[in-house]
């Protein structure tokens, strides 16, 4: 990022002048994203939908995104801009990594991401904001981790679960009441997806399972086996079976009480 | 006041010529042979840290002999073209034709300048396409030409001779073992026509390899897989990847083994889909037993 500065500045996102504005741009938004860890790793998931003001700008959009072998990141905010960061960041961590012949480590990766949210606070203010989920395998601490961050760039650690994004709300409130220390892949990846649900159930911005068009979440999961990012056939099944039990219980699963 | 000789352009020019030869001439080879399902690199190197065969990008790779601190420079540049490259347009737009033409141009431009000595080095690029006969290997010598190679190049002190013992052995559709045999065999030859053994931990070998299932290909082969693929019987172990699997079946059926190389391939640096997958059915038994807070 430090080369591509000095060499070509315009590549840069922070580096364009702003036009000045009156009010908010239209510009498809990403919405929900929740991650959650397990022993052994991490899911992250996000919903399909981007929506521009009242519209549902796309379906289908994918908002997670492998940064290398060992870590993902999840975006909410507006989509370009999005798309755009996390390339350049898959960009830094694969030069980094070519470079100096070892990876950054997971905090290094964490902090990397953190100031290229704040090179963006021009465009936040002007309501065109950012804001990823980072959840990562710590080969160090054999763990999975993540982290989350504000619009200007604040970083902090989430342990156990978190969600960014304007179903976040939501999700956060489900994950809590779904989310133990001892889950399986299987059941993280339920509960990610259990939350969306709940997500696209009071927040109009994010979209839930279409089981009509076969559109499901995009759910990752990240081991010290790396990256995968699970099949369609293996979250329809997921996606089908929550929807099955809602069928009788719209609320999703209770709670006990005490 | 002294006054320069005049020296011709024709003799200025051979001697920097013969100062980077000889400067390359000093250091141990590096070899490059296409095999059946990519291009395996092999160099004579003790050291584990200062690498002559590095990644560039997805499909491409670099190699090296002569003076660590001038190649290093040019594999980082390499490395920041190809990385600039697939930024501004798309990774499908990084070739090793592009990037052999960028480092042909500086290697003639400081080989011509009479300001600077020329830079002893001579490089190997080299791509791997979807099949063999797109795989494309490029030479580039001190002065800044590119040489287009196919099948087997040498680089460094005995380049000629072991390109000669290369030329006569090296035949397409090679195993990777038995490419990297070859390799070894050619570079353990001495100058007088003697024999030196050359061990798994004085060799640094990476392969560009098409069967791996992520989009990088490139790939270094370390300790006990290089140790299992050089001992390399065509029945060296369960473990062993690839290319002892293919060393019975031939090349006809590499389509029939391709689908054991991935999964296998993957297994040993990251344990891919297959390893998960089985973990992730297990898990699904589990959560079957106890789904009652989660569905």
């Amino acid at each position: 990022m430090d080369f591509l500065g000095a060499h070509s500045p315009d590549l840069l996102p922070g580096n364009r002048p702003l036009p000045p504005v009156q009010g908010a741009i239209e510009a498809p938004h990403g919405t929900t994203i929740v991650a959650a860890t397990f022993p052994g790793g991490v899911v992250l998931a996000g919903d399909r939908r981007a929506t521009m003001g009242n519209v549902i700008a796309q379906r289908d959009i994918e908002k997670v995104f492998p940064a290398d072998e060992y870590s993902a990141v999840g975006i909410a905010g507006t989509a370009g801009l999005a798309v755009e960061m996390v390339k350049l960041f898959q960009l830094e961590l694969e030069h980094f990594e070519k470079v100096e012949g070892a990876q950054l480590s997971l905090e290094g990766k964490a902090n990397r991401l953190s100031t290229m949210i704040r090179s963006n606070l021009g465009m936040a203010m002007q309501g065109l904001a950012v804001v990823p989920l980072f959840a990562g395998f710590d080969r160090d601490r054999d763990k999975g981790r993540i982290f989350s961050y504000d619009v200007t760039g604040g970083r902090s650690e989430e342990h156990g679960f978190a969600a960014t994004g304007s179903g976040s709300v939501f999700a956060r409130s489900a994950l809590k009441k779904l989310f133990q220390e001892n889950f399986t892949e299987n059941q993280a990846a339920t509960a990610v997806v259990q939350a969306l649900y709940d997500a696209a159930d009071d927040d109009s911005a994010t979209g839930g399972p279409d089981m009509a068009r076969r559109i499901y979440p995009i759910v990752t999961v990240i081991t010290e086996d790396g990256y995968r990012r699970l099949t369609e056939a293996e979250v329809s099944e997921i996606a089908r079976a929550i929807h099955e039990r809602r069928l009788v219980q719209p609320d999703g699963p209770r709670a006990a009480l005490l | 006041m002294s006054t320069p000789f005049y020296v011709s352009p024709q003799q200025a020019m051979a001697d920097r010529a013969e100062y980077a030869r000889k400067g390359i001439a000093r250091g141990r080879s590096v070899v490059v042979l296409q095999y059946t399902d990519g291009v395996v690199f092999v160099a004579e190197n003790p050291s584990r840290a200062l690498h002559k065969v590095s990644e560039i990008y997805d499909r491409i790779a670099f190699a090296a002999v002569g003076k660590y601190n001038e190649f290093e420079n040019l594999r980082i540049g390499g490395v920041r073209y190809a990385d600039l490259r697939g930024y501004t347009y798309d990774r499908e737009d990084v070739t090793a034709r592009g990037l052999a033409n960028v480092y042909a141009q500086t290697l003639g431009t400081i080989f011509s300048s009479a300001a600077e000595k020329p830079y002893e080095v001579e490089l190997i690029v080299a791509e791997v396409g979807n099949a063999p006969e797109d795989d494309q290997i490029y030479r580039l010598p001190h002065d800044g030409s590119i040489v287009d190679e196919h099948g087997s190049v040498a680089v460094g002190g005995s380049a000629d001779q072991i390109s000669t013992y290369l030329d006569q052995r090296h035949r397409d559709g090679m195993t990777l073992s038995e490419a990297l045999k070859l390799a070894v065999e050619s570079l353990s030859r001495d100058n007088n026509g003697g024999e030196r053994t050359l061990t798994a931990e004085q060799l640094e070998v990476a392969t560009l390899d098409r069967t791996r299932p992520q989009q990088r290909k490139f790939k270094r082969i370390l300790g006990g897989q290089l140790s299992r693929l050089l001992d390399g019987h065509s029945d060296a172990g369960a473990e062993e990847p690839a290319a002892d699997a293919e060393a019975g079946d031939g090349t006809a059926e590499t389509g029939a083994s391709d689908e054991g190389t991935t999964a296998k391939e993957a297994g040993d640096k990251k344990a891919g889909g297959k390893g998960t997958n089985g973990k992730g059915a297990a898990g699904k038994d589990d959560s079957d037993e106890e789904s009652g807070p989660l569905l």
